[in-house]
């Protein structure tokens, strides 16, 4: 029985270490998931735009986007931001911007439906009072757009959290990589991988829950 | 005030305007009637420039709507605009409803639009309301916060379309009253309405539609006891039967 063996106490020793990961992986969510929304309501608001070239711009760069594998679009900013801007940024950052653009792609069709989840009546109304498009847009729309689809965004930052594991290809040292380098250094494999197979899924389903008890709240109101 | 000459709107191939002209006067109120689907939302519409129009031209207080260089935003904050369905932001109480374009477009400091806001809530007597949410409110409260928010802006003529239609029954005259006081504090008024009372009360002009087209043009005496056109007739054998 492989259980027998288990051995706590690598778990115990290792966890600074791996708190050490947990803590890159929670800040690359967090960085990425702002610059993805960001960046991604830009895009929605580009392809809604009336001008055709913006949203011809907008629906190549998320068509493309969502067509490649992930683990690519990491290697990519890993191996070309540096030649781009002719010095190392690290791998830090060049996984929050590889995530960024990646998770911009997906944001942006979820915000676009947001936006169209808004009655064109509401812009009518703002754009009645004198308001500019632009004005109509930050103060009536994206609110209404935003707080309709906070669940569904909410729901792909718990995707975005469980695929920064990713990084794993570039070395950076997230949850995943630590723990990856505990269990082959201390040939703990099966200890290791049962840990941190518990942590995603705690975070992962706390956080699942909390969504949907949100969501349920909405629908009652 | 307003003239519309010779306006013409199509949907693709199909025409929803078919040269409408017509001329309101300051201080008048137009009510606006027809069948649905008779073009009485879009002719509105097209007054504050929401809907384009192919041919014609639209003139609110001399300044032409459809022109390029027609600063349309600083035209529409000068029109006041009553929606069927209200409209109001739903993620903002009701003071916040009727302040946000005072400060944004106005330029009113959030204190003055603050004022000017309680002011006119309590004109159209839900000053109590003002921190509430539009979803607590009734349909007709919700409806004088629009009118509300439309006359916080000091509009020089407000447009109406179908104000109480979306209205359950008891609350269409909470509405219609606020409308007929303004009318008789000489506010200029389009009105795109079902309610004849009303048109009956206050009416300077009455304009009736039928497939895009201003059938008749009277004034209230000629539109309900001498109608010169046989839809006009038709129409209005319908409505005031019972």
């Amino acid at each position: 029985m492989i259980l027998e063996n288990f051995d706590f106490d690598v778990i115990l020793g290792s966890l600074p270490f791996l708190m050490k990961g947990l803590k890159v992986s929670f800040y690359l969510t967090f960085l990425a998931l702002i610059g993805g929304i960001v960046f991604g309501t830009l895009l929605a608001l580009m392809r809604v735009s009336k001008f055709k070239i913006l949203s011809y711009i907008s629906m190549t760069y998320v068509n493309f986007l969502r067509s490649m594998p992930l683990i690519l679009v990491i290697f990519w900013f890993f191996f070309l931001v540096p030649l781009v801007i002719g010095r190392p940024i690290g791998g830090f950052y060049s996984a929050v911007i590889a995530f960024t653009m990646f998770e911009a792609a997906y944001y942006s069709e979820i915000i676009r439906a947001g936006l169209l989840s808004v009655s064109k009546n509401q812009i009518a109304a703002a754009r009645a009072t004198g308001l500019s498009y632009s004005q109509s847009m930050i103060h009536v729309i994206l609110p209404q757009a935003f707080r309709n689809m906070v669940p569904i965004l909410l729901t792909q930052a718990v995707i975005l959290f469980q695929d920064t594991s990713l990084v794993y290809v570039v070395s950076l040292r997230d949850f995943m990589t630590t723990s990856v380098i505990v269990a082959q250094s201390q040939s703990r494999l099966v200890e290791m991988y049962i840990f941190a197979a518990l942590v995603y899924f705690i975070i992962c389903f706390a956080f699942s829950f909390m969504i949907k008890k949100l969501q349920n709240k909405r629908e009652a109101q | 005030m307003i003239e519309l000459k010779n306006v013409s709107k199509w949907y693709g191939k199909f025409q929803v305007l078919d040269n409408c002209s017509v001329k309101v006067e300051k201080s008048d109120v137009m009510v606006v009637c027809g069948p649905s689907g008779s073009g009485k939302s879009t002719l509105i519409k097209c007054i504050n420039g929401l809907e384009p129009f192919q041919q014609g031209e639209i003139f609110v207080d001399g300044i032409k709507v459809n022109d390029k260089n027609t600063n349309l935003n600083h035209l529409r904050s000068k029109i006041g605009m009553v929606f069927q369905n209200f409209e109001l932001y739903p993620h903002m109480n009701v003071l916040k409803n009727i302040s946000l374009s005072q400060i944004k477009v106005l330029k009113r400091s959030e204190d003055e639009a603050n004022e000017k806001s309680m002011q006119l809530l309590e004109r159209v007597g839900l000053k109590e309301q003002y921190k509430k949410f539009p979803s607590q409110l009734s349909g007709g409260q919700q409806q004088r916060v629009a009118i509300a928010r439309a006359l916080a802006m000091d509009p020089i003529a407000m447009l109406f379309d179908e104000p109480t239609s979306a209205l359950d029954p008891e609350m269409i005259n909470e509405v219609l009253d606020v409308m007929i006081e303004l009318a008789q504090d000489g506010m200029t008024m389009a009105v795109v309405t079902h309610e004849m009372g009303f048109a009956k009360k206050v009416a300077d002009k009455i304009l009736f539609m039928d497939e895009g087209r201003i059938e008749e043009t009277a004034d209230k005496m000629n539109f309900f006891d001498n109608p010169k056109s046989e839809r006009t007739k038709l129409f209005l054998s319908k409505i005031l039967t019972h």
